[in-house]
């Protein structure tokens, strides 16, 4: 606070920190994430990926696939994107699904396979050692299994169905290898455009003007 | 020394009584209550006038406060607590263990009373631990415990660890005649959660504590109250499975009773997310529940299943709660507010009526603990809560009596208040704003 910066980008391992923070502190707050709560400039920047090669994204089929409880990813996402008018399906196992997220606007399901279906994105989340720890899953093997996106599961969706990982990328846990590198990926492009994201808020939270 | 309180309405259901009274107390004691007592020709008798809109209840008694004495004084003192129950309108508290070092020895508490002794405000009952330093392994030595002064068992803070320990606790506490309070949560479901589990925790991103966590503990003690013949009160309960197991429980004569605190029967887990996001004077255990719940409290304390209100006095020094939510201690501050909120939203509401209201703060409570007061019957300590119900009060933290100022309740105006505290014949405090002067 004495120090006056005009901005503070903020990652935290409590959800809520840059509430608190923000009540506090003068300085504009950029939330890089804070705990399992938000991460917006994931956000936008898959809301950005996403326009680049549909165009649009109203009335399109995104399935979100994985660690739904813990991802901050999730749900900075859902708020945008059921914003933004897409039909957003949410998959995982039913001990990572938390509670009354239908109320978000989304479809819940523990099928990954009905909600890939004739998707127009599907955006994988990562899934983290420790869950297995606290029983959430019996093991990496079976996860694979169950929910992986393999190729017979991309070929569930729509013909030019996009693949998205806010990264980083657990091989063989989540997402087959062959998918990650496939045609369909645009894994790579998320992290570009993700610079550029974050350049354009910060340009326009520290006073910038639009173009 | 001989004081005559007159006029205003009486109530006090042990003795089946609600009409004008006039109460005479000598040497600390209720000596006579009756209709218009004469006063002429005793010169040395102090008569309080008190005013008609004012209502005189046996004294208020809290069963379920955290003094933080011996070992966490920069949140409260016995001192400060006692200050803080009086202005609050309890004539008595209970106050649990889980202080540093822990009540689990006579010399610990011999050290709270005698420190309640010298604050000479409210009685001080101690609550003991069940366990060695509330360890869950060894039984506390509970019959020395009791001979000190302490009138009932917990491991509050945490739930008693094992069933069997929880039996035999149980089986135990009865020869002394006291009841086992728990704290009931199953700590392998409630894990890390800091919130009840459910769409506000979810949306904030908060690790969620299920109601399971609370419902399966009350479930495991209500079966081994029922196995031994043991007395177990189910402190702070906070959800409609934990009630519904309550009820079938009485319903089979199992010696079980429950308390609700106010901010279980008055918020729900909306609150984490407004007015203020992360507020941590939301954050308690058991967490606020969801609005069935909250609306199951208010069934339970309307249809008489819920035996008594408990504030949790649970104070916190402000940097302790000026953190991320995570990372906040759990509890809220009650003494001060636990009054006027029942008054407001439940005997305003119509929830309760005042003479429900007066069992549910003091006749049960007493019973439940096996203490003295929750009467004003000839003979019974003169301890008495002087409530006007009708007093606009406006909640103001900035003012407490505690050391503590951690409740999400500050601002709050609310319809009913304190007028006088009154501990042995002796005034603790007086409400100047209820038009009242002893």
């Amino acid at each position: 606070m004495a120090m006056a910066p005009d901005l503070i980008v903020v990652r935290h391992s409590a959800s809520g920190a840059c509430d608190f923070l923000a009540r506090i502190c003068r300085a504009g707050i950029i939330n890089a994430g804070d705990g399992t709560h938000e991460h917006p400039t994931q956000a936008l920047l898959d809301a950005f990926t996403i326009r680049e090669h549909k165009g649009r994204l109203d009335r399109l089929k995104v399935a979100i696939v994985g660690d739904l409880l813990h991802s901050r990813v999730l749900r900075s996402n859902v708020q945008l994107l059921t914003k933004l008018g897409a039909d957003v399906w949410v998959s995982g196992p039913p001990t990572m699904m938390p509670p009354g997220i239908e109320r978000l606007g989304v479809k819940a399901t523990t099928s990954v396979d009905a909600a890939v279906d004739q998707a127009d994105v599907i955006m994988m989340l990562r899934i983290q050692l420790e869950r297995m720890e606290g029983a959430f899953f019996p093991s990496f093997r079976e996860y694979f299994t169950v929910f992986g996106l393999t190729t017979e599961r991309v070929a569930r969706a729509k013909p030019d169905v996009i693949i998205m990982h806010p990264g980083p990328m657990n091989r063989g846990v989540e997402i087959a290898s062959e998918v990650a590198d496939g045609p369909y990926s645009v894994i790579l492009e998320q992290v570009s455009n993700g610079v550029a994201v974050r350049m354009a808020t910060l340009y326009l939270l520290a006073g910038g003007a639009e173009a | 020394m001989k004081r005559l309180l007159r006029g205003g309405r009486l109530i006090d259901p042990a003795q089946g009584l609600d009409g004008q009274f006039d109460v005479l107390i000598e040497d600390g004691r209720v000596a006579r209550i009756d209709r218009d007592i004469a006063v002429n020709g005793q010169p040395d008798l102090d008569v309080v006038e008190v005013p008609a809109d004012c209502v005189v209840c046996p004294g208020f008694i809290d069963m379920h406060v955290h003094l933080r004495e011996p070992g966490f004084e920069h949140k409260e003192t016995i001192a400060t607590g006692t200050a803080a129950a009086v202005a609050g309108g309890f004539t008595a508290v209970a106050c649990m263990p889980n202080t540093n070092p822990i009540n689990d020895n006579a010399s610990v508490t011999k050290y709270i009373l005698e420190k309640a002794a010298q604050a000479g405000l409210a009685r001080v009952y101690p609550i003991a631990a069940v366990s060695v330093e509330s360890r869950g392994e060894q039984l506390a030595e509970i019959g020395e415990l009791r001979a000190a002064g302490c009138v009932a068992i917990s491991d509050d803070g945490r739930p008693v660890a094992t069933a069997q320990l929880m039996r035999r606790a149980l089986e135990y506490s009865s020869m002394f005649g006291m009841p086992v309070v728990d704290h009931c949560e199953d700590r392998s479901l409630a894990g890390e959660g800091v919130a009840h589990e459910g769409y506000h925790a979810s949306l904030l991103g908060l690790r969620g504590i299920p109601a399971a966590a609370e419902e399966v503990m009350v479930d495991r003690d209500i079966v081994l109250a029922g196995l031994t013949g043991g007395a177990f009160h189910v402190a702070h309960m906070s959800v409609r499975g934990s009630l519904r197991a309550v009820r079938a429980g009485k319903a089979r004569g199992v010696r079980v009773t429950c308390e609700v605190t106010p901010h279980h029967f008055i918020l729900d887990d909306e609150r984490l997310a407004s007015p203020v996001s992360y507020d941590t004077n939301c954050k308690m255990n058991p967490p606020l529940r969801e609005t069935a719940d909250r609306d199951a409290m208010l069934e339970g304390l309307r249809d008489g299943s819920i035996d008594a209100i408990a504030s949790d006095h649970a104070p916190h020094h402000y940097d302790e709660k000026k953190v991320e939510f995570d990372r906040a201690p759990f509890g809220i501050v009650g003494l001060e507010t636990a009054v006027p909120l029942s008054l407001d939203r439940l005997v305003h509401t119509g929830v309760v009526g005042l003479g429900r209201l007066v069992e549910l703060l003091s006749t049960n409570p007493a019973s439940i603990l096996g203490v003295p007061g929750g009467t004003l019957r000839r003979g019974s300590p003169a301890d008495v809560t002087i409530i006007a119900p009708d007093l606009p009060v406006t909640v103001d933290a900035s003012k407490f009596r505690s050391r503590s100022r951690n409740t999400p309740f500050d601002g709050w105006r609310l319809r009913g208040g304190v007028a006088a505290t009154i501990v042995g014949g002796v005034t603790m405090w007086v409400n100047e704003s209820a038009g009242f002067h002893l």
